[in-house]
This record gives C-alpha cells, sequence and structure tokens, in this order.
C-alpha cells in the first residue's frame, strides 16, 4: 500500500487494553467512603429474604487502573476533535468547551428536578429563553423541550398532529413518508399508530408534486418531510406541498435533521409546517457522546399548542417562571421530568456564543462547504441529482462499482486518508449513496485534504480496486466479522468464556 | 447456476418441492446471493395456515431484512429448526437448506409458479 | 465568529471555484418570498467570558449548596472526579455514534463493559447500550413484552414512578395496549389479590418497580410466579440503581427496565440520564436499542461492533422494534466508570451506607410523625405521614438551606399530609436530625 497520498494522518502507536473485568482482581479499590456517622445497620436483618450478598463479577480495580483503562480505550475512538465528520444528516459539528463548562455549574448540575421553583428560577430561565430562541429560529408559535432526542421529538409531533386531528373528529390512518426519508420516520408513524404510505421523489429528487396531490385524501393525517431532503436539496415547492394537505385538512410535519441549512435564512413556519422536531446535538452544537445524548424539542403552529406534553413553562403575573400541569388536553408526558435540560444549557450557550449574526454566518459557511466538495469531487464521482445542494451533497459509486469498489469500501479507506466515513448507502433512492455533509466547522484546508483524499480514492479505485477493497489498512482491528457477531451473538463478557485471541 | 429441474419457482425467489400434496420450501441460490451471509430465519410454527403470496417468515443479513412468501396454500407440517443454529446452511446451499413443509390446501395452485428454466430467464432479465 | 474557521478570503477563493458571485446565489433554491432579510430575535453574539457570566447568574438563582433530601427518580450520590476527566476526553464526548466499528473501539468497548456491568447487577442475560431514560425504557418494555406474548394489554403498579406511568399512559394508547392498574397493601407491596383479578388472558406483562416509588422493596419472586402462572411476563423498573449494591437482583423478572441516573451522573434538573433495558437471551430479538456484540476481525483479533441492527428503525423501518436512534451512548460510560470505582465491594458499602441512614431518618422522623408501610424492607427512600401539610414543612427547611421531602399528594391524595424523603450517603447525620425535628413541630 502506497501512503503516498495520505497527507492528514501519520500511523502512530496506540496501547492495548483488554476488558476491564480482566483486570480485576480481589481487595483492589479504587474508592473510600466517608466514615458512616449514624449507627451501623445489619443489612441482613433490615432487608430479610431481599438482601443481597455477592455483586458477581463486578470489577475490582485500582483508580489508576481505570484512568489508563478508559484513556487508552479513548484513543483508539475517531472525534469531532480530531477532524472533519463528513456525515450527511448528522451535522458533527463542533462542539464548544465553554458548552461543557457552563452545563457543569453547582447550581445547575446538582439541582433536583423537584426541588421548588422558586429555587429553580435560573433553570426555568434557561429553558424559557432558549424555547423563544428556537421558536423565532423556526417561526412557530409555540414549543417543548421534554424530548430527548429526534426520533423522539418525531413521536411527539406526530402525537400532537394525531390529538388536533382526534379534536376535529378524525384521527386518520395514514402517514406519507418519502422514499428518501431516515427510517425513524416510519419507525415514528408505526409506534403513533399510523400505517406508513410511501411517497416517491420525481427526477430532481424532490417531492412529486402530482403524485402528492393524487395521494393526498381524508384518510393521510399528514406528511413527514426532512427539509432541506436527504439528498440536501431544499424543496422549493413547499409552500405548494402544504397547500395540497391543507387543502385535505392534513398536516405538515418538518424532520428537523437538516436545520443547520436554514438557520437565520429562512423559517420552517414561514414556508408552512405546522409542526417540526430539532436535534439539538446536530444544529445546536450538543455533543454525540458516541451516540447520545441527544434533545429533540418539537415546535408547532398555535393550533397544536394545547396537545402539547405537560409540563410546559409558564411565566407569571410577578415574573418569575413556573411549571404549568394543568393541560387537560396534553397528549400527556414524553419523559419523566423535563427533558435533558443539561443539552438545553450547551444549545443556548451555542446560541449566545454565535448571536444573530454568527448563526446566519454558520448557515453560510454550511452550505458554502458542501458546495465547494461538490464542485470539486464532481468530476471523480456521480452526481445523481443536479439539483442545487444546500448543506450537504449526495454523490454514486456508479463509477467506481465498475471495478468492484463500492461506497462502503471508499468509506473505509477515507480512514486509512485520516477521515471519518461520510454516510453510506443512504439515502435509499440512490444506489451506492456517499452523502456527504461538511458542516461549517471544516477550515478550507480541511475541505482540501477531504478532497485530495476523495480523488485519491478515486483513482486508487481505477488503479488499484483491491486496496480500496480490503480498507482500512491502519486501524487497530481491520474490518471486523459482523456475520459471526449476528449468528451467534455474544452481549456480555464471561469469566468462563475465553474470548476469540487477544 | 443450475436451479432444479424438479422444484417449481416464485417471482419472490422462493422453490417448492411438490411432491402429492405436500411441499418443501426454501429460498434460492439468486435470492441468498442477493441477500449475502445469511445471520437468522425466522419461521411459523407447525400447524399454522399459509395463504399463497402472504409472508410466512423473514430472512436477515448483517444489514437487511427480507420477507418469505407462501408460494402456495397450506398447513405448515414442519420446520427446519437446524437453520435456528446454522443459518449459513442457506448460503452454502440454498436448494437444499429447505425451510418449511407445507400440507398444499390447493394444489392446482402450483400451475401458476414458474419452471426453472422461466425462473433462470426471469432472473437474468431482473439483473 | 470565533467557533468558524474561515477567513474573509477563504469565502472568496471557495466561491470563486464554485462559480457563484455571491454567498446569495447558494441560497436561490430557497423561494424568495420565504427567505430571512431581518436578524433573529435571539442574543447577540457574545464573548466568551459573557456566556459563562450569564449562565452562573443562572446558576446563581437555583439552589446550590442545598442539603437534599430528595429522591423520586432522581438521587443524590456523590460523582467521583474521575468520570468527569474521562468522558471529558474529546474522543468520548464529540465521537459519533459507532457505526464504523474500525475507529470507535473505544466507544464500544465502553458500551460492551455496559451491558456486561448491567447484566451482573440485574441478574439479566443480556442489556442493551442504553434508551433515553427509566420511563420510556418502561414503556418500552411493555411494549417489547407485547411482542414477545403476542397479548395486548398490561397491568402496572400504583407503586411504579407516577411521571413512569403517564410516560407509558402516552406511548402504549396509541398501540392499542389498555394498561390496568394494581394497588398497593397497607406494607407498601403490591396487592397481590388485586393483581390476580387483573391479570387477563390476554395480558402480556406485569411491571412493577422495586425499590417501588415508596421505597419499599417488592416481593419481586412472588409477583413473578403469579404473572408466570397467567402466561404473562414480568418487567421490573428499578428507579434507584444503586440499590442493587445490597439488594438481591431482580432475577426472575423477564425484562429489567433500569435507570442509571444514581451511577455518576449529575442530577442535572432532569437530564440527561440514561435507561436501560436488560432480559433474557431468549428474548433478544424482540428487544428495543442498540447492541454491542463481541467479534474478531480478519487476523482473529477481539473487536465489538453494533449488532442485530435488523431490529433497528434504520433497517426495519416501520417494523423496527422502536424508533429509538440516538441514545444516551456518553452517560452510559460515565455510569460504567462510576460502577468500576466502587466495583463489586463498593456498591455493596455504599448501598450499605444509604441502607444505614435511611434507617437512622426513619427512626428519627418516626419519633415526631408517622413511617408508613412498616412490615416490607426499604432501601434509602421512606414515607412519612405528618399533622402539618408537608409543603410548609419544607418550608422551613428551606431557611435552613434544606430541600425536604417529596410531597405526594399530587399523585397520591390516598396518603393525606404524606411525603416521600430519601437518604444517600450524602446527607449527614445533623441534616437529617435538622428535619427530623421540622417534622414534628
Amino acid at each position: 500500500m502506497s501512503d503516498r497520498d495520505i497527507k492528514k494522518a501519520t500511523r502512530h502507536v496506540n496501547q492495548n487494553e483488554g476488558l476491564i473485568f480482566e483486570r480485576s482482581s480481589p481487595g483492589k479499590k479504587a474508592y473510600r467512603l466517608a466514615p458512616l456517622d449514624v449507627p451501623a445497620i445489619d443489612p441482613r436483618k433490615l432487608l430479610g429474604a431481599a438482601v443481597r450478598e455477592d455483586l458477581g463479577n463486578m470489577p475490582e480495580v485500582s483508580e489508576m487502573e481505570i484512568i489508563r483503562h478508559f484513556t487508552r480505550m479513548s484513543t483508539w475512538n475517531y472525534a469531532i476533535d480530531l477532524g472533519m465528520y463528513p456525515l450527511g444528516s448528522c451535522t458533527m459539528k463542533y462542539n464548544a468547551r465553554v458548552n461543557e463548562v457552563v452545563a457543569r455549574l453547582r447550581g445547575l448540575a446538582e439541582a433536583h428536578p423537584y426541588q421548588p421553583e422558586r429555587i429553580s428560577q435560573g433553570a426555568l430561565r434557561i429553558m424559557k429563553t432558549l424555547a423563544d430562541c428556537l421558536l423565532d429560529i423556526t417561526g412557530m408559535d409555540a414549543i417543548t423541550l421534554q424530548p430527548a432526542a429526534g426520533a423522539h421529538g418525531e413521536m411527539t409531533g406526530i402525537l400532537l398532529m394525531k390529538a388536533y386531528l382526534s379534536s376535529m373528529g378524525n384521527p386518520r390512518k395514514k402517514i406519507l413518508i418519502p422514499d428518501s426519508a431516515h427510517g425513524t420516520n416510519p419507525a415514528t408513524a408505526a409506534i403513533c399508530g399510523y400505517a406508513v404510505e410511501n411517497l416517491k421523489s420525481n427526477a430532481q429528487g424532490m417531492v412529486d408534486i402530482s403524485a402528492l396531490a393524487s395521494q393526498m385524501n381524508e384518510d393521510i393525517a399528514g406528511l413527514m418531510l426532512t427539509n432541506p431532503n436527504t439528498l440536501g436539496i431544499f424543496e422549493h415547492e413547499i409552500a405548494k406541498i402544504a397547500d395540497i394537505l391543507h387543502q385535505k385538512g392534513g398536516l405538515l410535519y418538518m424532520d428537523g435533521a437538516n436545520m443547520n441549512a436554514l438557520v437565520g435564512k429562512t423559517r420552517p413556519g414561514d414556508f408552512g409546517v405546522d409542526v417540526m422536531h430539532l436535534n439539538l446535538h446536530k444544529t445546536f452544537s450538543t455533543p454525540h457522546g458516541g451516540g447520545g445524548p441527544g434533545s429533540g424539542p418539537v415546535a408547532c403552529k398555535k393550533i397544536l399548542e394545547r396537545f402539547l406534553p405537560k409540563p410546559t413553562i409558564l411565566e407569571k403575573p410577578d415574573g418569575t417562571l413556573g411549571f404549568d400541569y394543568n393541560r387537560p388536553d396534553s397528549v400527556g408526558r414524553v419523559r419523566m421530568f423535563y427533558g435533558n435540560f443539561g443539552m438545553h444549557v450547551r444549545a443556548l450557550a451555542y446560541i449566545m456564543a454565535n448571536g444573530y449574526d454568527g448563526l446566519r454566518q454558520t448557515t453560510e459557511d454550511a452550505v458554502l462547504n458542501a458546495n465547494y466538495i461538490r464542485k470539486m469531487l464532481e468530476s471523480d464521482y456521480t452526481l445523481p441529482y443536479n439539483s442545487g445542494s444546500m448543506h450537504e451533497v449526495v454523490f454514486s459509486d456508479q463509477r467506481q462499482a465498475q471495478k468492484g469498489v463500492k461506497t462502503g469500501d471508499i468509506a473505509k479507506r477515507l480512514i486509512d486518508y485520516g477521515f471519518h466515513p461520510y454516510t453510506v448507502s443512504f439515502p435509499l433512492v440512490v444506489p451506492g449513496a456517499l452523502m456527504i455533509e461538511p458542516t461549517e466547522s471544516e477550515s478550507l484546508e480541511e475541505l482540501d485534504l477531504f478532497i485530495d483524499a476523495m480523488k485519491a480514492i478515486a483513482r486508487e479505485a481505477a488503479d488499484d480496486p483491491e486496496l480500496v477493497r480490503n480498507a482500512p489498512h491502519s486501524t487497530r482491528v481491520s474490518r471486523l466479522d459482523e456475520t459471526a457477531a449476528a449468528r451467534k451473538p455474544v452481549l456480555r463478557w464471561k469469566p468462563q468464556a475465553k474470548s476469540v485471541s487477544e | 447456476m443450475a436451479y432444479p429441474k424438479d422444484y417449481k419457482y416464485t417471482k419472490e425467489h422462493e422453490w417448492i418441492q411438490v411432491n402429492g400434496n405436500s411441499g418443501t420450501v426454501g429460498i434460492t441460490y439468486h435470492a441468498q446471493e442477493a441477500l449475502g451471509d445469511i445471520v437468522f430465519v425466522e419461521l411459523p410454527k407447525v400447524g399454522t395456515v399459509l395463504e399463497s403470496g402472504k409472508s410466512f417468515g423473514t430472512v436477515e443479513s448483517v444489514k437487511a431484512v427480507s420477507e418469505l412468501f407462501a408460494p402456495v396454500s397450506g398447513k405448515v407440517t414442519a420446520v427446519n429448526d437446524v437453520l435456528n443454529q446454522s443459518p449459513e446452511n442457506i448460503n452454502k446451499d440454498a436448494h437444499a437448506a429447505w425451510m418449511i413443509k407445507l400440507e398444499l390446501s390447493n394444489p392446482a395452485e402450483t400451475n401458476a409458479l414458474l419452471s426453472a428454466d422461466d425462473y433462470q430467464k426471469y432472473v437474468e432479465e431482473e439483473k | 465568529m470565533r467557533y468558524l474557521p474561515k477567513s474573509p478570503s477563504d469565502r472568496e477563493q471557495m466561491l470563486r471555484e464554485i462559480g457563484c458571485k455571491s454567498i446569495d446565489e447558494l441560497f436561490e433554491p430557497i423561494p424568495e418570498q420565504y427567505r430571512l432579510y431581518r436578524d433573529l430575535k435571539v442574543p447577540r453574539q457574545m464573548a466568551e467570558s459573557e456566556v459563562v457570566d450569564y449562565f452562573r447568574e443562572r446558576s446563581e438563582t437555583n439552589a446550590a449548596g442545598y442539603a437534599v433530601f430528595l429522591g423520586a427518580g432522581a438521587y443524590h450520590h456523590y460523582r467521583p472526579v474521575v468520570i468527569d476527566s474521562l468522558i471529558s476526553r474529546g474522543e468520548f464526548f464529540t465521537a459519533y455514534t459507532p457505526y464504523q466499528p474500525e475507529i470507535a473501539q473505544g466507544t464500544l468497548q465502553a458500551i460492551f463493559e455496559f451491558q456486561t456491568m448491567v447484566c451482573e447487577l440485574t441478574g439479566m442475560e443480556v442489556a442493551n447500550a442504553s434508551m433515553y431514560d427509566g420511563s420510556t425504557g418502561a414503556a418500552e418494555a411493555l411494549m417489547m413484552a407485547c411482542r414477545v406474548t403476542g397479548r395486548k394489554s398490561a397491568v402496572a403498579a400504583r407503586t411504579v414512578h407516577p411521571e413512569y406511568r403517564e410516560v407509558i399512559h402516552t406511548y402504549v394508547q396509541h398501540q392499542g395496549l389498555p394498561v390496568a392498574e394494581c394497588g398497593y397493601l397497607e406494607n407498601g407491596r403490591v396487592d397481590m389479590a388485586d393483581l390476580e383479578k387483573k391479570i387477563t388472558d390476554d395480558t402480556a406483562c406485569v411491571l412493577i418497580q422495586s425499590p417501588n416509588f415508596f421505597g419499599t422493596i417488592e416481593d419481586v419472586a412472588a409477583v413473578a410466579d403469579l404473572a408466570h402462572s397467567k402466561g404473562a411476563l414480568l418487567a421490573v423498573s428499578i428507579a434507584e440503581a444503586l440499590s442493587l449494591g445490597i439488594v438481591r437482583p431482580p432475577t426472575e423478572a423477564d425484562i429489567v427496565s433500569m435507570e442509571s441516573q444514581s451511577f455518576g451522573v449529575p442530577l442535572g434538573f432532569g437530564g440527561p440520564y440514561a435507561g436501560v433495558l436488560a432480559t433474557k437471551e431468549k428474548f433478544v430479538r424482540q428487544m428495543p436499542g442498540r447492541l454491542v456484540g463481541e467479534t474478531h476481525d480478519r487476523n482473529g483479533k477481539r473487536g465489538f461492533v453494533l449488532t442485530l441492527a435488523t431490529r433497528e428503525q434504520h433497517i426495519r423501518r416501520e417494523k423496527a422494534t422502536s424508533n429509538i436512534c440516538t441514545n444516551q451512548a456518553l452517560i452510559a460510560t460515565m455510569a460504567t466508570i462510576y460502577m468500576t470505582v466502587y466495583g463489586r465491594e463498593g456498591l455493596k458499602e455504599l448501598a450499605g451506607q444509604n441502607l444505614a441512614k435511611a434507617a437512622y431518618a426513619a427512626g428519627e422522623f418516626a419519633k415526631k410523625g408517622k413511617v408508613l408501610f412498616p412490615g416490607a424492607p426499604r432501601f434509602n427512600e421512606f414515607v412519612v405521614q405528618t399533622q402539618e401539610d408537608p409543603h410548609d414543612i419544607n418550608n422551613r427547611l428551606l431557611e435552613k438551606r434544606i430541600i425536604g421531602g417529596f410531597t405526594l399528594s399530587k399523585f397520591y391524595p390516598e396518603l393525606g399530609n404524606a411525603s416521600l424523603w430519601c437518604c444517600t450517603e450524602m446527607n449527614t447525620k445533623g441534616e437529617i436530625d435538622t428535619a427530623a425535628k421540622a417534622v414534628g413541630r
């Protein structure tokens, strides 16, 4: 293998580390408790048959070993702090450090959710201020911060639609979902008790207006639409789409996964959206944390407000804030307490650090970066849809596939070049999709390195396809046997089972 | 790939070997190739009544789930439990790794199925 | 803007390469009439110092440094400093979901360890990589039980956290799954006679919480026997995970839904926390959420991957076991570090201290008020009935910078002037004595 073109990354030694259980031995400790200041008790006497004597294989290690264990493991991860994550529809942007600092302020981090409202004014004010900002950003009338993630927000939003339609006399049976949609959309519709009806895209990768008009009827509760859609294309007939739905009494739900293309430039509330969710862990920079936590606020129009999950935040006549539980039409709670408050803190800190001008510049840079990549790579990769790109661009592996190199192989080869792969094989409407979203967080230098890497891989796919097909070559582990993992699942460590080898 | 001449085929890529009133069902070589490494098969219980063309189970690879469709109507008389532990048998020899045996409720339905030659043509056209 | 790594000339150069005169050209796909030409109504751009000051001020108008006797689903435990030190490594907190295992072994191995520890503690065979929290986890447990059994209703104990039950109600009504409620006895435990009446041929699952909302430890084995004798599954919800350090795990359950907040996760005004579902191996394909499994690479080297993904929304779409995608991975990592710090002996010792503190406090409170639900064991919470409205007691305690117990009248009006108190290792004897005195006035 030739490393000639690999500019961003160099191989370096990293440490091996087994499972924590393999380090454990009786008597090692990483804790010391303060002496008990109340009389000691006999657990057996207090608990009787319910007492537990042994905690099985829980580890026994020292503090030093814990630091090394997790630090070593951390070095095996790719992360935003190391470089670009060109993941389409997953907006992986810089996670500002000040957000982490303010989220850990004692009064916020140690606040009990049931502490009295009058000593929770700071937390309530943060939630209220964030809610107000998000309302202006989306152009909507009302909001809940309760949902814990995007899919959870989708569920909340669809339940609002269902409650509204029920109040009009008929909850209806089906939800329309474009074939380019994220998998959570149909899964959400099903959770909410709706059947899913597929809506086909047209040749420009957008909603087929005539198909929509013919499919829309009084059985359909509404449409779940991502805008810009998962091809990175703005649905420019969005107002017409909303009209078609509204004329038949349906509603327009917008999946806000791609809001990073719109903030400060246009507002869903202005172009006909009735209800939408935001992903604070995408657009508003709260860290992805290796898969979560997220936060999925749901904003809606006035007609849906009375159905919002309880409690909502209420401004009292004396200017203090409180929770309003007296909401007889509410769809109910979707989560205990008030949502992922720690993420609300971070998102507000992000908005404040940006201000209105920074948010607008952020959106412009995100769109600029995607279009730059599109321009620089369109000679090397096939562009299946010619419509203008917003914050992400989707190529297909059509040319490379002729040599037997698939999108998944190109993605794995990117790892050798020091990048995280883009989103592979999604959206489903593009065979062999390469979905690339750079976000605003990438400098011109990093973008050029990425473009160089993609061009080099395109050359390799033509000249040495085997090299690409077997990538990555530089990681701790080579491609892992996912088939074996799924056929005979090993989902936990066990003391007797000697593992494969190390 | 040679498709056994004494089997009948569906456009959903199942095969059935009919013997009087009983039939043995599996998926074709082409189906397993399209799916890739099969990791799990979900099959009905003995006694389940199947309707021609309706789903009777699923077959899964690491990243795809595919439904199984009954080639004909009938009652399940046997299920190949070996596939629970060794789904890879389908990849090894799809035309031997049967999934269920059926007691046909309407043997005339088999007339609508594809012959080996027709199926082979169908598969080639689909590519 | 300080997060944006571009100079004006970079932007000009890029626009030139693209062939655009101005950035506005790139926004032309948005119809003119919907473009926003005013500034958003959000705060102006602030210096980092101003951002810190803003939140510091908000933090100061929140209670800080108060003694807390609230539990009720969110527990105040000491957080070893190594947790924040480790999860603050960018490689953990700025990493994406580990879909690319070659460059995500750190997250994957940590979650595999989490799954293992949850199994050890709960007595279950498999555990997933996390759910949003204990409340949504309990709802997912019920829906999972319906998939396993093919039955279409459930019974939940009234002693399950009231907010969990509200969340369950929100979820299951749209699945056509009625959930009956089962009462409790004088000792705080599930009323078995009532439960027996409520279980029907169509009951997929009985859901209890142990320790329950009153802090009482349920007789899990007895409830399991009853549920199983009627062909239903038993799901056990655990809101106070630390109880597992000294309370026998619910091994008779079929599904355990646990809130992991007690394991090193800040109270944080209610979130983010992390739920987790654990179950028997035979039900794994009906489980919601991500799972990490062990495998090997081409050279036979051990490694970890997300597995059994065909259950999930990105593959099975509307037929998925759940719509969950983003979970609480970083919080699960926190919990893993916490469980490692205390480990086999420490969790037991710490749980023992909680038990001792609550036992002492209940003894002191009993001198002035009535401690309800005698005759069944408790962990670190107990219910006190008082002459006085608990709000008044709490208001007096607030002046002493003590946050009193959780007033139960909203959810359990039948208990009158009752409140739920929690004592952890964080509550000193002095605080307990002060609180106990206030109760009896």
